[in-house]
């Protein structure tokens, strides 16, 4: 067994620069704390390319299949001899490989912050709040154990939180960051509660031994599993679609997307590394994790289907109407997701028909990449501009060259068009739903139209249309050209890596023959809607207005994001907050408390009636006295007959 | 090692601080002695596993009895378990953390350092009895200083508040009473190890059972008898909110546990479901009414209500998970909630205010206070890594384990109360200490003072040390509970 031991060093890494920086950072390294915190990710990210390089060329492969194999555990709190949370180290093909795309992205947000965030006050916190996000992430990759996943998936969840609301003084980014965390703790409850369920009837926390279990139609597990059953509904879709709730919920799966777009209050380089390249994919990698399981339960699979379809739908028609450049990236965000969680499910688990894992797995990796360009692009455009909004920009090719150069990459990778890395993952993708659902497929075809038009809206919005009036002083340091450049590359070039053979659902290679007729059908669709965004937003003029009337009312409803956000606060600031929490906070004090008090006040009221009985008059206790004599001679006589 | 030690030890303090004059001096004392107190349950714990290491099985160790009163069979016995041991460094950590927290208390102090030693002495005689009249003895110890101490030191209003603490927690005493002395009458004894080798009428156990376990339940804030709580803590001065969250609302989740459950284990199967009606309602109403609340010592309060639901969900569910997970909980609330009233008193004192639409930005003026703020708020919604996650989800693994409908129905009720700790828990801090200042005065406001910092990094280091390493906890008490579990003898354990 080949020795994986010193991946631990991956995430201790940054666990370690966290401490340091969180606990002594503002007072003795304010200025050298984003260059320990990338020192110290460089090296994670070395080790993770040298694990990744062992695993996929050296000896990860046993008889032509990719091993799973256990790099370390440790029982960290036993409930019972079989059930435990151990902390432990999984290395197969999806955990290497996001092993190498969190190391690498957060590299480059490291690296482009230094520019960009320099002269902040805060600058020690943010490398640290950094290095906690990273620790975090790659702990939940690397979990061996269902509950440890949930135990990162919460410290992910609250570094999103602190990053968000980075700069706590705006009142908008408070509420953002709030919203994230309770939208996804919403979430986690239906993770935590699927959890108790695959606990409960797998008999142990441990995911390998929990796919072996339920994979096996005769198990005692499985079975029992199957035949249990709550509202019709059997106990293992129950528990998978609980534990997509919980995916859902971090990956902004439509209802459960509201947060997504908010978050962007936090600075730009956060929201590429963690809204955009990893934490947002984490419910994509866990139903990868235990897909195996979803192949048993055809039910789960479709919920996972259609939220999925149907998000990358919503968001890309959303994203058309939006003009603040982070939020049109937030959308598409979504919109991408939604297209690797569909993937997976019309996916089957082994061989040809497990394409479809294949390619969600290959376009969250292209995705990393060039997304988070994009928002890196992005954050380079409005560290110049000083504005999010797209009415403040135009004409910025001239000033900002590299920038720009770097954004009409991503825009070309992310809209699929050849060669660029997005068309490979998508054209799978779109393969993968063809041969298993057409109406799948149509709303996929439909989505990567969208998503052409409204990436070359925000493109020519950005560096053509007007001419600029923007004061340049620079496009920027080093340090955040630099990470656009490499960016910018693998935008380029991650296409070309045989990713159908290094990773699928069973770890055998696959063979993919891309089809140039396939091909014809969405490229040509793509290259029609880059056309007309060109026609529309290249030169500035009336006719996106006249567009958006011709569309009225339904444009007025997508720019409002369908109204979405508005069920929620009904909810909460109508239902719960005066239905519930009111009624209740109004019976503790005048029911329970009050019942309490009137206790006390009888009792008050009793001693004050006897107390009056001890006058101390001799003349009161002598007629008490004979008039207790004269009623018991009264009572005596009546009841001797 | 002799326990008496951990009374004799407050005692000596207590006496001491009588012959002090002056805060400094008064301090200074307190501050040695409790800090005396701690080292001494460290070496308590090292060398209660040395004693477990040589392969001492026996459920109590450091056993001692001396007869107290013949004709009654009182005797003074003592000895401890893991989760006695746990119980006593909890209440040796807040007490040093609460004088610290109270080193200017200038009003009275001689008095105010007395009545807190006095107050603990009470908290660790009651943990080490393993007699019934005298861990009563010790539970009325415990209970007198707080009238006092929040009748002179308190706030807003105390007098109500005072006496309405004494009140309800003398009516639990008293009900306690009933319950021990029907324990005694049908066993002649009040040695809990004796008694636990009886067996005790079904008949008798249901008549005495809700006694104890009512009794014991109003100090650990069993719904509905908790409202002693938000005006207890609300009016009491800071280090006498931490005691009373951190030490005497564990005396009765002690006693639920080592008293009525342990003694009457039948009478716990028959009444299970009542119990866990009981907590599910304080879990979910007390987290609602968290919500609703606008003072932050109320906040505390009120989810102090809604967690201490799940050391009594524990018990009730009577699995030996769950029975952990309570007493984990325990544990770990205490930590927390003194942590937390620390830093309201730290940020009450300056501003004077506990208003949460009055205070806002204090990250800015007060990184420190405020960071530990977030923390106590994040280990309250159980966040991975602080006591609060490791408790919690001990508790919900327990009770899943019950597979009745209305027990799963109870278990995914209370996990669902964590969505509601975020809400509140995220409302006050994002308003607190996120957000614009609200106040220009509040930009002359000072960090936190040394005493401060060392009161918070203490507790902190608890709280830290059970998130991160739970299996010492574990190892620790996990004898006790199973002792505990045998007891109750429902051998369901995870397939």
């Amino acid at each position: 067994m080949p020795n994986y031991a010193y991946i631990l060093l991956i995430p201790l890494q940054p666990l370690a620069t966290f401490i340091v920086l969180g606990l002594f950072g503002r007072k003795y390294f304010k200025t050298f704390s984003g260059t320990i915190g990338t020192v110290s990710l460089l090296i994670s990210t070395i080790v993770s390319f040298v694990a990744a390089i062992q695993y996929f060329f050296v000896d990860g492969k046993v008889n032509g299949i990719y091993q799973k194999i256990i790099a370390f555990k440790y029982t960290w709190l036993e409930f019972s001899p079989n059930v435990s949370i151990d902390m432990g180290i999984i290395v197969d093909p999806i955990s290497v490989m996001m092993l190498v795309v969190v190391t690498f992205v957060s590299l480059m947000v490291h690296v482009f912050s230094l520019g960009y965030m320099k002269g902040e006050d805060r600058f020690a916190t943010y490398y640290a709040f950094l290095s906690l996000f990273t620790f975090s992430m790659l702990g939940l990759i690397l979990s061996s154990n269902i509950f440890q996943v949930y135990i990162f998936w919460e410290l992910v969840g609250v570094s999103s939180f602190l990053l968000i609301g980075y700069y706590f003084e705006k009142p908008s980014a408070v509420a953002a960051s709030k919203k994230a965390f309770i939208v996804t703790r919403f979430a986690d409850l239906g993770f935590l509660i699927g959890i108790l369920l695959l606990g409960f009837y797998g008999g142990t926390l441990d995911i390998g031994i929990l796919i072996e279990r339920l994979t096996a139609v005769q198990s005692p597990e499985y079975t029992a599993m199957a035949a249990a059953g709550f509202l019709g509904v059997s106990a293992l879709t129950w528990a998978l679609t609980l534990v997509f709730i919980g995916g859902a919920g971090k990956s902004a799966m439509f209802p459960l997307h509201i947060w997504l777009p908010d978050a962007m209050e936090g600075p730009t380089p956060v929201s590429a590394l963690i809204h955009a390249a990893t934490m947002v994919v984490a419910g994509v990698y866990l139903v990868a994790r235990l897909f195996p399981v979803f192949n048993m339960d055809a039910a789960a699979l479709q919920v996972v289907t259609y939220t999925g379809a149907f998000s990358a739908l919503l968001a890309a028609v959303i994203a058309c109407t939006q003009t603040d450049i982070k939020r049109v990236l937030a959308y598409s965000t979504m919109s991408q997701i939604g297209y690797m969680m569909f993937a997976l499910g019309v996916s089957k688990y082994g061989g040809e028909d497990g394409l479809g894992y294949m390619a969600s797995m290959f376009h969250l990796f292209t995705h990393a990449f060039f997304k988070s360009l994009l928002f890196l692009g992005a954050g380079a455009v409005i560290h110049m501009v000083h504005s999010n909004d797209m009415k403040d920009m135009g004409g910025l090719r001239k000033l900002m060259p590299v920038t720009h150069i770097a954004f009409l990459i991503a825009c070309l990778a992310i809209a699929g068009i050849p060669p660029f890395a997005g068309f490979f993952s998508k054209e799978e993708i779109l393969l993968a739903a063809f041969h298993s659902n057409k109406l799948i497929y149509g709303v996929a075809l439909f989505t990567a139209a969208l998503t052409a038009f409204y990436m070359f809206r925000l493109y020519f919005s950005i560096f053509w249309s007007k001419e600029s009036t923007v004061q340049s002083h620079g496009e920027g340091p080093l340090s955040m050209k630099l990470p656009l450049v490499i960016l910018a590359a693998c935008a380029v070039g991650v296409g070309f890596i045989p990713f159908s053979s290094l990773v699928t659902s069973d770890g055998e290679a696959l063979e993919t023959h891309m089809d140039i007729t396939f091909s014809i059908a969405p490229v040509g669709l793509t290259l029609i809607a880059t056309l007309l965004a060109s026609y529309l937003y290249k030169k500035e003029n009336d006719k996106p207005a006249k567009l958006a009337a011709s569309f009225d009312g339904f444009y007025q409803a997508a720019h409002k994001k369908f109204y979405v956000d508005e069920v929620y606060l009904f909810i909460t600031k109508k239902i719960v907050f005066p239905l519930v929490g009111q009624p209740i906070a109004w019976v503790d004090k005048y029911i329970v408390d009050g019942f309490m008090n009137l206790l006390a006040s009888i009792t008050a009221k009793i001693s004050a009636l006897i107390k009056g009985l001890q006058s101390g008059k001799v003349q009161n206790y002598a007629l008490y006295f004979f008039s207790g004599i004269a009623a018991l001679a009264v009572l005596f006589i009546y009841l001797w007959k | 090692m002799n326990l008496s030690l951990l009374i004799l030890l407050p005692l000596l303090t207590a006496v001491t601080i009588l012959f002090c004059n002056g805060l400094k001096q008064v301090r200074s004392v307190a501050l040695a002695g409790s800090v005396l107190q701690l080292a001494l349950g460290i070496f308590l714990l090292v060398v209660y596993w040395q004693e477990r290491n040589t392969g001492n099985l026996s459920p109590m160790l450091f056993e001692f009895s001396v007869t107290w009163f013949a004709p009654l069979h009182i005797n003074y016995h003592i000895g401890v378990d893991g989760i006695s041991i746990a119980m006593i460094l909890l209440t040796a950590s807040v007490v040093v953390a609460g004088i610290l927290v109270s080193w200017t208390m200038e009003k009275l102090s001689k008095e105010f350092f007395f009545l807190l030693i006095f107050l603990s002495l009470g908290a660790y005689g009651f943990f080490i009895s393993l007699d019934l009249f005298t861990l009563f003895f010790f539970l009325e110890i415990a209970v007198i200083p707080k009238f006092l101490l929040i009748g002179i030191w308190g706030s807003g209003k105390k007098d109500y508040s005072a006496m309405k603490l004494a009140l309800m927690l003398m009516a639990g005493s008293a009900l306690v009473f009933v319950g021990l002395m029907g324990v005694y009458y049908q066993t002649g004894s009040l040695d809990i190890l004796q008694i636990s080798q009886m067996h005790i009428p079904l008949e008798v156990q249901k008549f005495f059972f809700p006694f104890a376990f009512i009794g014991f339940g109003i100090f650990a804030a069993l719904f509905p008898f908790h409202t002693w709580v938000p005006d207890g803590h609300a009016s009491a001065p800071t280090a006498a909110s931490m005691f009373l969250a951190g030490i005497s609302m564990k005396l009765g989740g002690y006693g639920c546990l080592r008293v009525a459950t342990f003694l009457m284990p039948d009478a716990a199967h028959a009444y299970s479901w009542i119990i866990i009606l009981l907590a599910t309602i304080a879990i979910i109403y007390g987290a609602f009414a968290t919500m609703m609340q606008t003072d932050l010592k109320y906040i505390n309060a009120y989810s102090s209500v809604s967690h201490c639901g799940f050391v009594i969900l524990g018990i009730g569910m009577l699995t030996e998970t769950s029975i952990n997970g309570a007493v984990l909980q325990m544990v770990s609330h205490g930590l927390m909630t003194a942590l937390f009233f620390a830093a309201i008193g730290m940020i009450y004192s300056r501003t004077h205010t506990r208003m949460v639409a009055q205070l806002g930005g204090l990250l800015k003026v007060m990184p420190f206070i405020s960071t530990v703020f977030v923390i106590a708020g994040l280990c309250s919604l159980g966040l991975p890594g602080f006591s609060g996650f490791v408790a919690e989800m001990t508790v919900f693994m327990g009770s899943w384990q019950n597979t009745d409908t209305m027990y799963r129905l109870a278990t995914i009720l209370s996990c669902a109360s964590i969505v509601v700790t975020a809400v509140y828990i995220l409302r006050a801090a994002g308003k607190t200490v996120m957000g614009p200042i609200t106040d220009n005065d509040f930009l002359q406001l000072t960090d936190a003072r040394w005493n401060e910092k060392l009161a918070a990094a203490i507790l902190i280091i608890g709280i830290v040390l059970i998130g991160v390493a739970p299996f010492l906890i574990n190892q620790l008490i996990g004898p006790g509970t199973e002792n505990i579990f045998q007891q109750v003898g429902k051998a369901i354990t995870l397939k």
